[in-house]
């Protein structure tokens, strides 16, 4: 496995601009039984370290389709996806979870936590695929849970936290390998406005670090937070802008009356 | 994902649903408790009858004189007069695989002592009668050749004789009589138990020397059967087939002619009494193994279910970098962990089961280890037969169906 997935060196994480994801002409077609969906048709995009892109479209535009490629989920029909110079079109199924586990953080928008199972061993999930030992498994868990603000949480199960918190608890598992980049799907879907900014702040401060995050919303008030959008329509990017004049989560909810209920 | 997390895992898993999985392993459960009981039941039977087989003595050959068809009236077998004593001189004189033989004649008598008396079999034997038949003495020696000689009133008793006439009186010494004669008693006979094939008792019995029994009991000198020990198991089969053919020609029988006697091979008796256990222990073990494998099936159906009711999580695993062995692997285990714990369990509950048999049908059982380790062995394999399809089906989901699986 570590043959296949060379772990980033850290000269390349200090250096923002380098090539992260190159994307070409990448298409993806479906058999629903008789028809046939082109789901992506021809989709070129790059994008390099430190980015923070939010995908934007209507449902049908390709938006999800496109997060399962990028996500080593789900593979092109044609055309090239490279992840870190990797052609991931050529890898197999067990190559492809190795890259999921070491390379990618995902995070959902129904948090998708076990159930029964608490903060901190959702967080150590990923470790155990990854071969870590013990010790090292509940260091970086405990750390992860530390970077989300939920270290006073971690025994607690999911049913006993906010969906805030669950999607913090999320994050952080996304975060325990240490990923190149985190994938988030409609992060912000199942929350309120006041935690969805909450989360929003979250991913700017791990932006900050250096994280490269590319998350799919169809919410402009989320997607502002990011430094470009993409734009899907039809099973192509339609749009591709930065983002001017982007707030920081932080303020945004200085200035947010508190909810009491 | 190393073992001991997976172990974890399942552990977890299943301790969720602790009346399902409960209920599940009691198929293992009953299934191993049934092999092990049912092995138990059949070994002890084949065991007690194996004792009761060389309770008579090894590499016994056992000659008696045989039936006679006269004029369409058959007789029971040593009813007719045709051994002589010299029959047994020559059997041991000329049959290469005999290594000893004795001779017996019986005769049913009233025996007295003091105010007490026994209806009981008189047989007159030779000295080393009790040492072809592998049978030793509680109390004082056994008659002696000089005896047989000089047909001396001498006996040596049996254990059933002996609580019948002397109750716990020590009989070594005391003079009983037989049909009104004294006869002194010079030894006391360990209790053998009952026979296999007849089921009589074989310490109703009183040896006195051939002679004697002869000359003072029944005034014939016809013998009702020769007691034939072999050189060794293997020779009783040679020894059969010599005496056959030796008597043949000295009680002049022509060829296609019935014999007068029959030759019964011990080993023979001993092989197919242990031929009839092993095939009942087989029957019986096949029968619970039927409940072993109807077991598994439980095993796989409650692990459909599960992978069903865990899309989801299977999803996420999948998602966050499990392999499809990982996945595979940890189904399995969980399969595993089920039958196996079910057979920890029901290899006590066979244990168990099997001491009940023993205590209230008093049948021996015999907890043999073997059976206790191939009933885990086999739990272990169902687990592993019957887990691999679910397992399998859970590794081959598509991860973006099972995220999205609700």
């Amino acid at each position: 496995m570590s043959t296949v997935v060379q772990p980033a060196s850290p000269a390349d994480t200090s250096r923002p601009t380098s090539e992260l994801i190159r994307v070409e002409e990448v298409h993806k077609y479906y058999e629903l039984g008789e028809t046939r969906v082109h789901a992506l048709r021809g989709v070129s995009v790059t994008i390099s370290r430190g980015e923070f892109v939010a995908i934007m479209g209507a449902s049908g535009s390709g938006k999800s389709t496109f997060m399962n490629l990028l996500g080593c989920l789900d593979r092109p029909s044609s055309g090239r996806y490279l992840l870190e110079n990797t052609d991931v079109a050529q890898l197999d199924k067990k190559a492809l979870a190795a890259i999921r586990n070491r390379k990618l953080g995902f995070v959902f928008q129904g948090f998708n936590l076990l159930s029964r199972t608490t903060a901190l061993e959702n967080v150590e999930l990923p470790t155990l695929y990854a071969q870590l030992n013990k010790e090292e498994r509940l260091t970086r868990a405990r750390e992860a849970l530390r970077t989300v603000g939920l270290e006073d949480r971690m025994d607690h199960f999911p049913s006993q936290l906010s969906g805030g918190q669950q999607q913090r608890v999320a994050i952080a598992r996304s975060l325990v390998n240490r990923p190149s980049i985190l994938l988030a799907d409609e992060p912000t879907g199942n929350l309120d406005s006041r935690t969805s900014v909450e989360i929003m702040d979250v991913f700017q401060q791990l932006n900050d670090q250096g994280l490269t995050i590319v998350l799919v919303t169809h919410e402009p008030d989320i997607s502002r937070f990011a430094k470009r959008t993409l734009l899907f329509r039809d099973g192509k990017i339609r749009r591709d802008d930065p983002v001017a004049d982007r707030p920081r989560a932080g303020e945004v909810l200085k200035a947010l009356p508190k909810l009491e209920d | 994902m190393d073992f001991l997390s997976i172990l974890r895992v399942a552990w977890r898993a299943l301790s969720r649903n602790k009346l399902r999985s409960s209920l599940t392993m009691l198929g293992v459960i009953i299934g191993v408790g049934a092999v092990i009981a049912m092995v138990g039941v059949g070994q002890g039977a084949s065991q007690a009858v194996q004792q009761q087989i060389s309770a008579m003595g090894s590499n016994v050959v056992f000659v008696s004189s045989g039936t006679v068809n006269r004029g369409g009236l058959r007789l029971g077998w040593g009813q007719t007069k045709s051994l002589v004593y010299d029959d047994m001189r020559a059997i041991v004189r000329e049959c290469a695989a005999v290594r000893a033989a004795a001779p017996g004649a019986s005769s049913a008598e009233q025996v007295v002592f003091g105010n007490d008396n026994w209806f009981t079999n008189v047989q007159g034997t030779e000295p080393q009668y009790f040492d072809i038949r592998d049978w030793t003495l509680a109390a004082g020696v056994p008659f002696t050749q000089p005896d047989v000689e000089a047909a001396a009133n001498v006996a040596v008793i049996g254990n059933t004789v002996r609580q019948n006439l002397f109750g716990a009186a020590d009989p070594v010494g005391q003079t009983i009589r037989i049909k009104d004669l004294p006869f002194r008693v010079v030894g006391v006979l360990n209790a053998k138990g009952q026979s296999a094939h007849m089921g009589q008792d074989q310490d109703d019995v009183i040896f006195v020397p051939i002679t004697t029994l002869q000359k003072k009991l029944t005034g014939d000198t016809w013998l009702r059967f020769i007691v034939v020990s072999a050189v060794s198991r293997q020779a009783s089969y040679a020894a059969q087939q010599e005496i056959t053919a030796l008597l043949r020609d000295r009680h002049r029988i022509r060829p296609g002619q019935d014999d007068d006697f029959i030759v019964r091979n011990l080993a023979d008796i001993a092989q197919l009494a242990d031929e009839s256990s092993r095939v009942m222990t087989l029957l019986l073990a096949s029968i619970a193994g039927v409940s072993l494998i109807v077991g598994g099936i439980g095993i796989m159906n409650i692990m459909l279910v599960s992978v069903t009711e865990r899309t989801r999580e299977i999803g996420i695993r999948m998602a966050i970098g499990a392999t499809e062995d990982d996945v595979q692997r940890q189904f399995l285990t969980e399969a595993v962990v089920l039958s196996l714990l079910g057979g920890a369990v029901g290899i006590l509950f066979g244990i168990g089961s099997s001491l009940l048999i023993t205590r209230l049908l008093g049948w021996a059982v015999v907890i043999s280890p073997a059976a206790i380790a191939v009933a885990a062995l086999f739990s272990g394999a169902v687990g592993i037969f019957f887990g691999f399809y679910p397992a399998r089906k859970a590794a081959r989901l598509d991860p973006i169906e099972a995220l999205r699986f609700e």
